[in-house]
């Protein structure tokens, strides 16, 4: 198959020619392909290491198939499936289960990530070995939605770790600071009487795990970053070239702490939005390379949980189908970056950290997982096309750029608007 | 008015119109006919998922005296301990045809999310939510303070001196307070300790009462909403910031609110509480006023929107 005169993320128009699911050719432009590509930007496919599918145990909020399409749609090729699920994917078992049925879905690749700590209770490490020899092969460890807060134990896990060549992604969060939290600590839990949610919970966490890893040599992957204070303790740690690795999810870099205002249940999220100022640093980390990657923390719940009081709705936001259009919009639409740096914070980045490397690059040998790009075609958000969950917080917002098809393996996982039966 | 959920949506005029009008009611409550007929056939629910025997018997008796059908629904013993969560309540409640519903709920914003999810048609008075707000409290404050400093109907509290002492963060009573007052016209501070009330510039009520407040609102230790003691002990907070009767005969011009149950002994003296400054209980008897007056506001066909 000869996709023409498509544009890469360099600015170079090439034409790629896939083959059995390989890129076998990066060629002189034509015109004369099966798919002429000469509107499209073509990007190596979008790598996800935050997602949450909730297969096995959460099915009414979503399952590896849903997510898998949802992923398809926002140009996704791979992504992590976080371990927060029932039964938790604390071993081999569990793990290879998720696998499996991301493969059964045949849209993209499913790479289930393992808990750290049994039953993600924070007290004692999971088969972390078993998990990384399985079929599954587990490289990204997290306790996602929990802190591993114990520091005694988070040493433990890391020099566990280390030598299998593992990465420990944390869910940065003092419990102890946090009890009951709803909003950021600030203006906004002021106008609206929730409990207030000290940025500086997340950012002691940080701080000690960065010092944690530069004693271990294990490299550690700060989820969700979400402060302007975080984004310097992450800059400062790489500086002094600590193994330390960060993420930005779509909604921190535009949404604000002011969406909760009016108790919109849609905007509660872990760790929750804050400033303006805040966005503001997150943007500027992500630009300068300090914070590696966009993450979604994809985190789809069914509408029972969230149509309640505040105090008892569910944490949470979806993200995979619109994640690319929030990078577009910060990144490229801003003028502050550009279409390679998009590349590398959604596909390239994330693949390194999570050791996919057929994903991440467009190369010729190269297994062919693309995202095709109309980097004109405007779309007002109506709400979640393929999630089963309708926590969508872009609904109603319009973004200037859409994925228009996605090839994962050498065929379309999604084509015109479709994602593929 | 539609419905009342917060001080903040409330402008002067509306303040100040239910101010008077519960100020009219309250004279009217001294007579022996003390039943109005403005909300014959409406039903107002009550509805509360936290105790508070004092608030419902104010808005029970206030219903009741404007001849509203009032039912009561508490959370304990009923379809919430079964596991019924808010929407399916209050849809229930709607199709039995409430009028009204006057919530206390222990979430911040549960009154806004019941007047606007469109889980319900019915009218949502705000009895207290979480941490936010109550309205009504801050109203009838509003009017003791109107009376205590001798006011005319049709003004406000212009150019008083008003501060709010204690659990500033965890009082529903302060943060209503905090946004009525100065729409009144008043001058309004938090005092506390830090961990109460972050930012206090003083170090103690003395140093407070030296800016001359003309009217001191102390606030109860609300032990139950706290994860963790955020006081040394009931001794020292009591030695730093309660209002003592040394420091009652250091203000004697000062009036004295509290919104009850008071801690005696702890944030307030029974000196101070049964001075004659203290207004503690035309706060009570302005509580049934005013929420006559709101009721009246919200379901007695006036349509003003705010």
């Amino acid at each position: 198959m000869r996709l023409s005169s498509c544009t890469l993320a360099n600015g170079e128009i090439r034409d790629l020619v896939i083959e059995n699911q390989i890129i076998v050719g990066i060629e002189p432009a034509s015109k004369n392909g099966d798919l002429d590509c000469s509107s499209l930007r073509v990007l190596p496919g979008f790598v996800d290491l935050h997602t949450h599918l909730r297969e096995p145990g959460f099915e009414q909020s979503e399952t590896v198939l849903t997510g898998s399409q949802a992923a398809a749609s926002g140009g996704y090729t791979a992504l992590f499936a976080m371990a927060n699920t029932q039964p938790v994917a604390d071993n081999a078992g569990t793990v290879t289960q998720v696998a499996e049925l991301g493969e059964a879905a045949g849209l993209v690749e499913v790479r289930p990530i393992g808990a750290i700590t049994k039953g993600l209770e924070g007290k004692q490490l999971s088969a972390m070995g078993s998990m990384f020899n399985s079929k599954a092969q587990v490289r990204i460890f997290s306790d996602d939605g929990h802190c591993v807060s114990d520091a005694a134990l988070m040493k433990t896990a890391m020099e566990y770790l280390q030598p299998l060549g593992g990465v420990i992604a944390q869910h940065a969060q003092e419990p102890t600071l946090t009890l009951g939290s709803q909003v950021n600590e600030g203006e906004i839990s002021r106008i609206t009487g929730l409990k207030g949610w000290p940025s500086s919970a997340e950012e002691s966490i940080i701080l000690r795990d960065a010092l944690l890893s530069e004693q271990t040599g294990c490299r550690l992957h700060v989820c969700h970053v979400t402060s302007k204070l975080g984004v310097e303790l992450i800059r400062w740690a790489k500086q002094r070239g600590f193994p330390v690795t960060a993420e930005v999810t779509p909604h921190h870099l535009v949404l604000t702490e002011l969406e909760a205002k009016n108790y919109d249940t849609r905007f509660k999220v872990n760790p929750p939005l804050r400033t303006q100022q805040d966005t503001e640093a997150l943007v500027e980390g992500l630009v300068d390379g300090t914070i590696d990657v966009i993450g979604t923390d994809h985190a789809p719940h069914a509408s029972d949980a969230k149509q309640q009081q505040w105090d008892a709705a569910a944490f949470g936001m979806t993200g995979l189908e619109q994640a690319y259009q929030v990078a577009h919009k910060v990144l490229v639409h801003s003028g502050l970056s550009d279409w390679e740096r998009l590349a590398e914070a959604m596909s390239s980045a994330p693949a390194l950290i999570g050791g996919v490397s057929n994903h991440g690059r467009i190369e010729v040998g190269q297994e062919a997982n693309l995202a095709f790009i109309d980097p004109t075609k405007s779309l007002r958000v109506e709400g979640n096309v393929y999630s089963k969950s309708a926590n969508n917080p872009y609904t109603g917002m319009e973004f200037a750029s859409s994925v228009v098809h996605t090839m994962f393996r050498g065929g379309f996982s999604y084509k015109d608007g479709e994602v593929k039966k | 008015m539609r419905h009342l959920l917060s001080t903040d949506e409330l402008n002067r005029e509306t303040a100040i119109e239910i101010l008077d009008s519960a100020s009219q009611l309250s004279r009217l409550n001294e007579d022996t006919t003390r039943k109005f007929p403005t909300l014959q056939g409406k039903t107002v629910v009550t509805l509360f998922y936290e105790d508070s025997t004092r608030t419902r018997i104010s808005f029970e008796l206030a219903a009741k005296r404007l001849s509203a059908d009032v039912i009561n629904f508490s959370a304990g013993g009923s379809a919430v301990n079964k596991g019924e969560n808010l929407k399916d309540t209050a849809q229930t409640l709607e199709a039995l045809g409430a009028d009204a519903l006057i919530v206390r709920h222990s979430a911040s914003g549960a009154s806004y999310n019941l007047a606007h999810n469109g889980w319900t048609s019915a009218a949502i008075v705000n009895a207290g939510d979480g941490t936010n707000q109550h309205p009504t409290q801050a109203l009838l404050d509003a009017l003791s303070l109107r009376q205590g400093f001798n006011i005319d109907d049709g003004k406000g509290l212009d150019g008083k001196k008003i501060l709010i002492v204690g659990d500033i963060l965890h009082s529903r009573v302060a943060r209503s307070n905090l946004a009525l007052l100065p729409t009144l016209g008043a001058e309004v501070e938090a005092v506390g300790p830090g961990s109460f009330s972050p930012g206090c510039k003083y170090a103690n009520l003395d140093e407070a009462l030296e800016t001359k407040p003309d009217a001191v609102m102390m606030l109860r230790v609300q032990k139950e909403r706290m994860n963790q003691p955020l006081i040394p002990s009931d001794k020292e907070y009591s030695r730093f910031w309660g209002l003592t009767e040394q420091r009652v005969k250091k203000v004697p011009n000062c009036l004295i609110l509290h919104p009850g149950p008071m801690n005696r002994g702890l944030e307030i003296s029974t000196y101070a509480a049964e001075s004659n400054n203290s207004l503690v209980l035309s706060q009570v008897k302005n509580g049934l006023a005013v929420r006559m007056a709101v009721l009246s506001m919200i379901l007695g066909g006036k349509n003003e929107t705010i």
